[in-house]
């Protein structure tokens, strides 16, 4: 859902956007969770509530031709990207009417008209491809950018590494987006990481590192503004880290066992992103209550558009194995 | 028609698919100034440049990531991973991406990436730079496998590869770089799942790739000599499978040797063997006999290393006992 109009920061009309599009994914999540819970949802899956502001922030960043590829937790950025909830809600559904025409599922989601060159179940399994696609960019000339997403818990595998080195050493415009929660599925930082500051990450390679509060969708805009210009300005790939918040646990259903759960309660309340926006267009409980009404018959719509799709054909599956 | 050597016909592939389109390029390991490991790119780099000819750090994963993400976005790059023992470090993004791209975003990516390698035992490297692991890749669905063993063939099959929609995975044999054989005066694409018919004959097929043909070529030689009349066939493409050529030609002979360097064990040629007892159970008249190497890690000393892999008269002894003379 990213504008043509590309300023250094939001205005307030785009604000209100920015605020219903987050809402959108928050209420689109609990309905997955929801319908999980129900029995109605097969495979694994992994939600961003808490994390709204980054997808939101970064993708109304990008410029048409921009491309991105997400991660395991995925659904935010999906829609951040352009795809229609129906598109997303018919996938986790596995009908032919969802964005992966249902081969992909949560964790494989593309959407490659609307620049999403896919989600991807291997951490860290995007990030090579991102910088290969910005070579692709730099290399015939074309003022695009490509963006990967990922969380704390991949900056310690090898893809991270040596994508971002490769990145680097050939310039090529690239914004390697660090979500860090603090969390690699049930694994602290202070188990997964020996710093403590995974911006130093991107010192290593001599790659200009940029930090947002990525629960301030205002801040994540902006920095992510600066990133993008500065990657199809030749300069070079950026790193942007995102000081994030997971609500929720890694999957659904996740008890958390390994979480001090008042702990996770007050940095849901005092960090959320759409609350903060919220308070800062002051907007009153009943213009909330319209904006809520609103997203959400957008989601329930979506469950009705889903669970009236198609199912594939068993043998579907023999289909798109070879070009 | 020329006579080049086999890596003047994979460089002959890969320069002429340059010339004739911008969206070719190679990368790899040490392929620019130093011509790669194998000297197969040597020279590139002064006609195409280093935008083209794209040295990499020694990085397998980001460098066969990044040919899929410019496949992605609509190049045809050929990778080079200087071991096919290093095809272990990029396997994450070969089989786990490149493959699976297309069918998990339900047919809206194309992902035309090739990725070359060699491998091969002769030279005593020991364990890790010689192993043959074609067998791991063609059991990926979503993957194409090429095993070339002639210059005609490398060329063809490499056009093909290349100009293929889907990631291919393209094994050279480091003993025939220097091999020497006539290829037409232009490029020839040979279509990928075509087998080769090498020599004809009537009592036993020997379906055998790689260095494998040219050691069941001089056991058919030999063969010959004792009265017995050998058929070889190079399947050439191990994904897809010229199923056809090679059964036919088994209920013609109705003997069959499948020979390849590889560990025998868990082998390419296992797959073989199952394909010919089903589709030819009627023709066989012998058990299919499986010539590789033993099951053991490649060894240093030159001694134990020929003792491992297979050699014509290994050829010869499994094609003799099909036709009861072993």
């Amino acid at each position: 859902m990213a504008t043509a109009e590309h300023k250094a920061s939001l205005g307030k009309n785009e604000l209100g956007d920015v605020l219903r599009e987050m809402l959108l994914i928050r209420r689109f999540e609990e309905k997955v969770e929801e319908r999980f819970r129900a029995g109605e949802l097969p495979g694994f899956l992994h939600v961003a509530i808490g994390q709204e502001g980054s997808a939101v922030g970064v993708c109304r960043a990008l410029e048409d031709g921009d491309v991105i590829a997400s991660t395991h937790r995925a659904h935010g950025h999906t829609l951040a990207k352009g795809t229609h909830p129906n598109e997303l809600m018919a996938e986790l559904y596995g009908k032919q009417e969802g964005c992966s025409r249902g081969y992909g599922g949560s964790m494989h989601l593309f959407d490659v008209e609307r620049g999403n060159m896919g989600a991807n179940a291997v951490v860290g399994g995007g990030l090579p491809i991102v910088t290969g696609a910005a070579l692709a960019f730099q290399m015939r000339g074309e003022p695009r950018v490509a963006v990967a997403f990922f969380g704390d818990g991949a900056t310690n595998i090898g893809t991270f590494h040596e994508a971002l080195n490769l990145a680097q050493l050939w310039t090529v415009p690239a914004v390697f987006v660090l979500e860090d929660n603090k969390w690699a599925e049930s694994t602290p930082e202070s188990q997964h990481s020996p710093i403590r500051d995974l911006s130093l990450r991107a010192k290593a390679f001599g790659m200009k590192g940029l930090k947002a509060d990525g629960q301030d969708v205002e801040a994540v805009y902006k920095a992510a503004r600066q990133a993008l210009d500065h990657a199809r300005s030749g300069k070079g790939p950026v790193f942007l880290h995102l000081d994030c918040v997971r609500f929720h646990g890694h999957y659904i259903g996740d008890p958390q066992v390994y979480r001090d759960k008042d702990e996770a309660r007050a940095l849901a309340e005092s960090r959320d992103p759409i609350k903060r926006l919220r308070e800062k267009l002051g907007l009153g409980d009943e213009e909330f209550a319209d904006l809520d009404a609103e997203v959400t018959e957008i989601v329930e719509a979506s469950v009705e558009f889903a669970k009236a799709g198609t199912d594939p054909a068993p043998e579907d599956a023999l289909k798109n194995i070879y070009a | 028609m020329p006579e080049i050597t086999y890596r003047e016909a994979v460089r002959d592939a890969l320069s002429t698919a340059m010339r004739q389109d911008d969206g070719v390029f190679i990368m790899g390991e040490d392929i620019a100034e130093m011509g790669g490991s194998m000297g197969v790119t040597a020279g590139m780099l002064d006609e195409f440049g280093a935008e083209r000819v794209r040295n990499t750090p020694i990085s397998e994963m980001a460098l066969a990531g990044a040919a899929i993400g410019a496949a992605l976005q609509g190049m045809r790059p050929v990778a080079e991973i200087m071991y096919e023992d290093f095809l272990t470090l990029a396997a994450e993004q070969i089989v786990n991406q490149s493959a699976k791209l297309r069918y998990m975003s339900g047919g809206q990516l194309t992902v035309p990436v090739t990725f070359r390698t060699q491998g091969g035992a002769g030279w005593s490297p020991g364990a890790q730079h010689a192993q043959q692991l074609e067998a791991w890749f063609v059991h990926i669905p979503g993957l194409k496998v090429v095993f070339a063993s002639t210059p005609e063939d490398a060329r063809g099959l490499l056009w093909s590869a290349i100009y293929d929609d889907n990631p291919v995975v393209f094994f050279e044999h480091r003993t025939l770089y220097p091999l020497k054989g006539d290829v037409p005066d232009e490029i020839e694409p040979i279509p990928l799942g075509r087998a080769r018919v090498h020599r004809e004959g009537e009592d036993v097929t020997v379906i055998a790739t790689g260095r494998l043909v040219h050691e069941s070529l001089e056991a058919a030689e030999k063969a010959e000599g004792d009265g017995i009349s050998v058929e070889v066939v190079d399947p050439r493409t191990l994904q897809p499978l010229d199923e056809e050529t090679l059964v036919s030609s088994v209920k013609k002979t109705n003997r069959a040797v499948v020979a390849h360097e590889a560990v025998t064990r868990m082998g390419f040629g296992a797959e073989v063997a199952a394909v010919l007892q089903y589709q030819a159970f009627d023709w066989l008249d012998a058990p299919v006999e499986r010539v590789g190497a033993k099951f053991a890690p490649l060894p240093f000393a030159p001694v134990m290393e020929q003792f491992v892999v297979p050699h014509a008269d290994d050829v010869l002894a499994a094609i003799k006992r099909t036709v009861g003379k072993g």
